[in-house]
């Protein structure tokens, strides 16, 4: 269908509104059907959901961040009067659907008036009529006094979805509207509007009312010195922040007030009584808020989670691996040995391989975080951490990110979404790389499995109390970051909280499962790319110059020894040569070259040229650390932690002056190095992705390099003062 | 006149002002925290120096240092 009128072959542009926790995203859904797209609003991380009417690409469907309110103070914020009313480069929809909780009607109606204050083409779709006690408002009555066109539905059900589609497109199909401003200016607000009115921007395009009344309502109550909104002339944000701070004055009160007489205006008006029994809600706080019963079930529930991520992945992560073994072994068999084999197998299919690899891990964190969020426990997770997060400098939210980020840091800074604030966001992403991951856990295990006595002590093992020594260490260093980091560079005013709380309400899965599905896409698509890159990039620099100047020796040795040998002995003399000349390739090769070139700067921290190949390999991905130092030892393939002669190669590695390379000091220095350096490219790539700037990524990647430098140097040089080897 | 800080759990009242900051004042009052409108004092977590508040049949919860400069006048 196209709409005839002066838009011609562009497709028509619908806006749909709404507060937050109002089933928006489930009306969006029924509208769009399987087919939408996620992206980024632009210059900010705020997920943009974008589709098309089902089954009519003539009419395109946005999704506008949930608002209470169009004011805006944050850039964030400032997204939602941008998509509504055509500004900073969004085109300007041809109707808002503004959805609207019954059960919540004065505060959403708050919402609606402001976009019928604008003059755009206006429809209410209400949801949540079914948990109404009593009758639910009419929609009929609602839409005589509010005078424009209301349909009810259900997210839930979908019921109304037919409704709601016949009345967009008749509204489409309508002339553009001609409305005049919803309700009377009190004299004073009046003069407050014709001063600002010639001070908005042409590109506004705000000559005329109802238009100019509205943008200049909302200068006056969003514009002063401080708020952080970009492309605001300068003569308009002085100019309204004049008026706003006029001696007797109070313009937010004056105009919200007068809003919310004609919200309660219309109310009065209405068939049918809106209100809720919130009674099942109210029992399940008195447990879920109680100050001890609460915390333990939350703590329970984290401890599943946590669970879930660490185990329920396990063999979905071993089956990915699995398979791009397979086909790694599939293509070195099909295809003649050589550059292109080898770059096939080891750089692209292990290179892409890295990044799918965390897809269980990924998608089961959106998972329990979409049912989290939808069934209003979210909240609740926030008001109980608040007291504690706070401390440190960080947002009550930011506990499920950094719990999270003791399986992956990568689905953990995706998880940092649920924050509004970019300073809190940003925050939490700058610390939660220090969270130990899973990917310490092989180099851990090795370390501290060849370096460290088996015995025990009062009646625990050692090793294992060393393991959980590292994970509280680096909890405690995550949050004393945060704390510094939110007291020096995220200093700005700490915004004071507030937070719904929502009626909990059961989650609706398949909107769940979409959403956990669309975020991962998203991930694979943007971060995969850096990843696959970076992969790629280390191989090239371990495998190359692919010959050390005289490995023809080890041609001539192995002519030697099947003319000498045969049988096992055989066998064994030639992975030995083979073995020696890998090793010697990789003391040769672009990374031994680096490795010994950082060998004056590891050395202080107790290190030799053979750990920092280990280190550069590990700056792509921790867990290389473990296949590097085989490769480096001269170990053949399918080197892992378990490897019980890598464990002996570093136990017996020797200085030349004969001292052991691996002491248990050496050991300490470097599990610190390990828990405290950034060494994760998908980490970095992910940041890039959620910040939009290199900035943030490389800030990371510095300070906690040289947090991990600090640290290990203090350890080694420390202990060796103490009398330790 | 009391501050929402000091309420005890089940109190209602009305709001009669509110002295935060202009933008937090602002949130509040578009969420509908009006002077005149009824306010109840849900529940109070002493961990978290956290209110929960009922307010248009909405639920919200502020710290107390933000519910101290909030002044209810009982009923």
């Amino acid at each position: 269908m196209s709409i005839p009128d002066e838009r011609g072959d562009r497709p028509a542009l619908v806006a749909i509104a709404g507060n937050p926790n109002v089933g928006k995203t489930s009306v969006f859904n029924r509208l769009t059907g399987s087919r939408q797209k996620v992206t980024n609003y632009p210059g900010v991380t705020v997920e943009r959901f974008e589709g098309s009417l089902q089954g009519d690409e003539g009419v395109r469907i946005v999704d506008v961040p949930g608002t209470y309110s169009l004011s805006a103070r944050s850039r964030e914020e400032e997204l939602a009067i941008q998509t509504v009313a055509g500004l900073g480069g969004e085109p300007l929809p041809d109707l808002v659907v503004v959805v609207i909780d019954a059960t919540q009607l004065s505060r959403n109606l708050y919402l609606a008036l402001q976009v019928q204050e604008l003059g755009v083409q206006l429809l209410l779709a209400v949801t949540m009529g079914d948990l109404c006690a009593g009758s639910p408002p009419d929609a009929a009555s609602l839409s005589d006094v509010f005078g424009v066109p209301v349909v009810a539905v259900s997210g839930l059900t979908g019921e109304g979805t037919g409704d709601l589609q016949r009345e967009i497109r008749k509204a489409l199909g309508r002339a553009p509207s001609t409305s005049t401003f919803p309700w009377k200016l009190p004299e004073a607000l009046a003069e407050d509007v014709r001063e600002i009115t010639p001070l908005l921007p042409e590109s506004w395009g705000a000559a005329t009312p109802p238009r100019s009344t509205a943008l200049a309502l909302w200068s006056l109550l969003s514009l002063d010195d401080e708020d952080e909104l970009e492309g605001i002339p300068k003569e308009l944000r002085s100019g309204a922040a004049a008026r706003a701070s006029a001696p007797g004055r109070d313009i937010e009160r004056e105009v919200i007030l007068a809003r919310y007489a004609h919200v309660d205006h219309v109310m009065a008006q209405l068939k049918g009584h809106a209100s809720t029994s919130r009674a099942s809600t109210e029992r399940a706080d008195s447990v879920l808020l109680h100050p001890v019963l609460g915390f333990a079930l939350f703590l329970g529930m984290m401890a599943v989670v946590f669970q879930a991520l660490f185990t329920w992945s396990g063999p979905a992560i071993e089956l990915i691996e699995g398979g791009f073994n397979w086909l790694a072994a599939v293509a070195e068999t099909a295809l003649p040995p050589g550059f292109a084999r080898d770059f096939l197998t080891e750089g692209i299919i292990a290179g892409v391989g890295s990044v799918v690899v965390f897809l269980p891990q990924i998608l089961l964190l959106f998972l329990f975080i979409g049912l989290l969020e939808d069934s209003g426990y979210m909240a609740r997770v926030a008001f109980l951490m608040d007291r504690v997060m706070r401390a440190a400098g960080l947002n009550g939210r930011a506990f499920v990110p950094m719990i999270s980020s003791f399986a992956c840091a990568i689905p953990a800074i995706l998880a940092t979404r649920t924050m509004e604030r970019q300073r809190d966001r940003f925050l939490t992403m700058m610390v939660i790389p220090l969270m130990t991951c899973s990917a310490r856990l092989p180099v851990y295990t090795l370390i501290i499995g060849a370096l460290f006595p088996v015995g025990e002590w009062f009646g625990l093992p050692e090793q294992g109390l060393l393991m959980a020594a590292m994970y509280l260490f680096s909890t405690l260093i995550a949050l004393i970051a945060a704390a510094v980091l939110s007291r020096t560079l995220f200093t700005g005013p700490s915004v004071p909280l507030l937070l719904e709380l929502p009626p909990y309400r059961r989650p609706n899965f398949g909107a769940v499962l979409r959403m956990m599905w669309q975020r991962s896409a998203l991930f694979l698509k943007e971060a995969g790319g850096v990843i696959l890159v970076c992969t790629v990039g280390l191989w090239l620099l371990l495998s190359f110059p692919a010959i050390a100047p005289g490995a023809e020796k080890y041609a001539v040795e192995r002519v030697q020894a099947e003319t000498t040998l045969n049988g096992g002995a055989l066998v064994a003399a030639l992975n030995a040569i083979d073995n020696e000349e890998s090793a010697d390739q990789l003391h040769n090769s672009y990374a031994g070259r680096l490795g010994r070139a950082i060998e004056p700067v590891i050395k202080p921290l107790g290190y030799d040229w053979k750990i920092g190949v280990g280190l550069i390999g590990a700056f792509a991905a921790r867990e290389v650390f473990v296949s590097t130092m085989g490769l480096v030892y001269g170990l053949s393939e399918g080197v892992d932690e378990e490897t019980v002669t890598l464990r002996e190669k570093l136990r017996t590695a020797r200085h030349e002056d004969g001292a052991p390379v691996y002491t248990p000091l050496v050991g300490l220095s470097l599990l610190v190095f390990i828990a405290l350096a950034c060494q994760c490219m998908s980490t970095l790539a992910a940041v890039r992705r959620e910040t939009a700037t290199y900035r943030w990524p490389l800030f990371m990647f510095a300070y906690m390099t040289a947090l991990a430098w600090g640290a290990s140097f203090l350890v080694y040089q420390g202990g060796r003062l103490l009398g330790f080897t | 006149m009391s501050r929402l800080s000091q309420l005890s759990a089940g109190t209602t009242g009305q709001l009669h002002s509110l002295g935060c900051s202009r933008s937090f004042k602002r949130r509040l009052m578009e969420l509908g925290l009006l002077p005149g409108t009824p306010v109840r004092l849900v529940r109070r977590v002493a961990v978290g120096d956290l209110v929960e508040i009922e307010c248009r049949g909405c639920h919200l919860s502020l710290r107390l240092s933000e519910a101290e400069q909030v002044l209810v006048e009982l009923s």
